[in-house]
């Protein structure tokens, strides 16, 4: 096979394409769980964000409308896991199974008279610059806006979370939330703030599935990537370079083993299928092995219910 | 695991209000047994659409979607026939042991099992479709419209019925190009655009111009609109997603069989059958062709289809060697159905091994 440089370009823009639903949703439960509070409703708040944004997309005919409401939408689950979770202090883990649980339900009830109808094409920018530069043309233009700001979120919030007061606010409640409410900060208040964030990201990750990237509705069409973004999190030590990598990783191995698969390389098939999650992982652990800095960045008090009447 | 609980719960819920309805009513009751959700545009989605022609032919139906291929099954199909109906149609091939148990309990109600052959007792029917006939016209069309002679071919688990399709593709676009090349990739997954896009991605990155596909959803096509190739719909018509890249579709119609069987039961005629059924009976369909296609080729497709359902052509005529050169069908014979029933081995020309 003769491996020229534009088809080089074209396997890292559909690598970093895949990447673009880990990227938010993983980006938006390190925010969540920055402020201490896990919440493993991740696929189901992203579930929840693909149906709604291609039934708006479907009823109003605005881009724009389902965008934001598919975020709205995640904003709106993710208030029920806050009240559950903050005012109600149920346990973290066993509310955010049952919401996504709930997610995969009620989208499927929605999403019933939406099965079999075609999405409407997103617009991409910069599509006359791709074939202007080799290599980098297909990388860099040619994408969604969704694309763009998946790509900048990383260092978004890596700078939100070192440089910001806000930042600092949030890691001080996901670090010792009791400090924090000494120290006359609203734990509650920012905790949820924090979730809304992520349900609205994890909203905006399914939008990107059913509206830019397979523009079409059927159920459980997120195939768990919203559990592959929860383990990034984790496996990232919760910083969101980190996440950048592991998800491109992720998406670039998903699509390598078939790409070998068309060349014809004589690896069983199973074990290609596999090596994303195993090199991920792997790759991961590799990279975060300095315990000290685990310790820093870890959320001390994270999965732990704060108890306080204020 | 979730997936499973809240289907469980859902089923339960749905099974217990439909048999509540269902009570009440005195025609022929049919009931029908989905694998999947019906939402997934595909498989299961089909078998909806045929019980939709049921209900419109006059009976009753009742529907339980995401039954597991395991105890569960036996416990929803019980629970059917003891709750007054007739008929009841299991859609998966993982259903054939519960389907043969069941059915001895209940002698009075009638089973139809399809894609399984265990019929252990009078009162059970099995049926499946021959897709692989739908497949030689795809591989026609395949090889006469590709202009790299390299075509890709999007694949999700090695079973026979999967393998059937590859091996029949194949030879068909074979004997319209020799020198055509099939790029198989296993997706592993019967649905889950994402991935299905991804693999279909690889394969025109890789020089595909044609893409056909035996797995679910709709992002195939949509990938091969997206970047100006062909493909073909799958189980239903999928042009609408993409008018430009789906040259035609093959599509899975359950309906006729289901109004005839469950009639059959109205009139007391239903006997125990083992149904095959191609294009010739309407089982399988073969949408609208695309105008991109030249009129010979239309003409050629429409004789094929004329003669695929008429018997003169069969999708596996000898002389049929597999990869090793090994005589499969010899000349002017024809596969016997139990051949294609087990078929397990890539005919000469495709690419790659099997997954074990």
């Amino acid at each position: 096979m003769i491996i020229d440089i534009n088809f080089i370009g074209l396997i890292i823009a559909s690598i970093m394409a895949s990447a673009v639903p880990l990227i938010l949703a993983s980006c938006g439960e390190l925010i969540t769980e920055r402020s201490g509070v896990l919440n493993l409703g991740v696929e189901g708040m992203m579930i929840i964000g693909a149906i709604s944004g291609f039934a708006l997309m479907t009823v109003t005919g605005s881009l724009i409308i389902a965008i934001f409401g598919a975020m709205l939408a995640g904003v709106l689950i993710s208030t029920i896991f806050a009240f559950l979770t903050q005012t109600l202090i149920t346990n973290h883990v066993a509310t955010g199974l049952a919401l996504t649980i709930f997610g995969i339900g009620i989208s499927a009830m929605i999403g019933k008279n939406f099965v079999g109808i075609p999405g409407k094409e997103f617009p991409v920018l910069y599509e006359g610059l791709k074939d202007t530069i080799p290599l980098l043309g297909p990388i860099l233009f040619g994408h969604s806006i969704v694309f763009y700001f998946a790509f900048a979120l990383p260092f978004i919030t890596s700078y939100f979370l070192k440089k910001t007061k806000i930042g600092l606010i949030v890691r001080a409640v996901g670090d010792s939330p009791e400090s924090a409410s000494n120290q006359g900060i609203n734990v509650r208040l920012v905790r949820y703030a924090c979730i809304l964030y992520g349900g609205a990201m994890s909203g905006l990750a399914g939008a990107y599935l059913s509206m830019i990237y397979t523009p079409q509705w059927i159920e459980n069409m997120t195939g768990g990537r919203g559990w592959i973004a929860l383990a990034l999190v984790v496996f990232s030590t919760w910083n969101p370079i980190k996440i950048l990598i592991g998800a491109m990783i992720f998406g670039g191995l998903t699509i390598i083993q078939f790409h070998m698969q068309a060349i014809g390389v004589r690896i069983p098939v199973q074990f290609l299928t596999a090596l994303p999650y195993i090199v991920t992982i792997i790759v991961l652990v590799v990279i975060s092995r300095d315990s000290r800095k685990i310790r820093l960045s870890t959320p001390s008090s994270l999965g732990k219910s704060f108890h306080k009447d204020n | 695991m979730h997936k499973f609980l809240i289907r469980s719960f859902v089923s339960s819920l749905v099974l217990l209000f439909t048999l509540t309805v269902a009570a009440i009513a005195k025609d022929v009751k049919a009931a029908f047994v989905y694998i999947g959700p019906t939402g997934d545009h595909g498989w299961t989605y089909q078998h909806d659409v045929g019980r939709k022609a049921v209900e419109a032919a006059g009976f009753k139906t009742t529907y339980v979607e995401g039954v597991p291929e395991s105890a569960d099954a036996e416990r929803v199909l019980r629970q059917l026939a003891n709750s007054g109906h007739d008929i009841i149609f299991t859609t998966s091939f993982g259903y054939m042991n519960p389907t043969n148990k069941v059915a001895k309990e209940f002698p009075n109600v009638k089973f139809e099992h399809a894609t399984g052959y265990k019929r252990e007792h009078p009162n059970v029917s099995t049926y499946a479709a021959r897709f692989y006939e739908g497949r030689t016209i795809l591989g026609t069309i395949a090889g006469t419209m590709t202009k790299s002679n390299v075509i890709g071919y999007v694949a999700s688990f090695p079973i026979p019925e999967v393998i059937r399709g590859i091996n029949s593709f194949t030879l068909a676009a074979q004997k319209v190009n020799p020198n055509i090349k099939t790029k198989i990739v296993w997706a592993f997954t019967w649905y889950d655009p994402g991935k299905e896009a991804e693999a279909a991605k690889a394969l025109i990155d890789q020089g595909a111009d044609v893409i056909a596909q035996h797995t679910d959803s709709t992002a195939i096509v949509q990938m091969a609109e997206k970047a100006g190739v062909y493909a073909f719909g799958q189980a239903s018509d999928m042009d609408k997603f993409a008018p430009k890249a789906v040259l035609t579709s093959v599509e899975n119609n359950w309906g006729p069989y289901y109004v005839d069987r469950v009639k059959a039961v109205a009139n007391g005629t239903w006997n125990q059958k083992d149904t095959w059924h191609g294009i010739g009976d309407g089982m399988v369909v073969i949408s609208g062709l695309d105008s991109q296609m030249p009129s010979d080729l239309q003409a050629k497709v429409k004789k094929l289809q004329a003669d695929l359902a008429s018997g003169k052509v069969h999708s596996f005529t000898g002389p049929i060697y597999d990869q090793k050169g090994n005589l499969m069908v010899a000349e002017g014979k024809t596969a016997d159905d139990g051949m294609l029933a087990g078929m397990m081995t890539y005919v000469k020309g495709v690419e790659g091994d099997i997954p074990k």
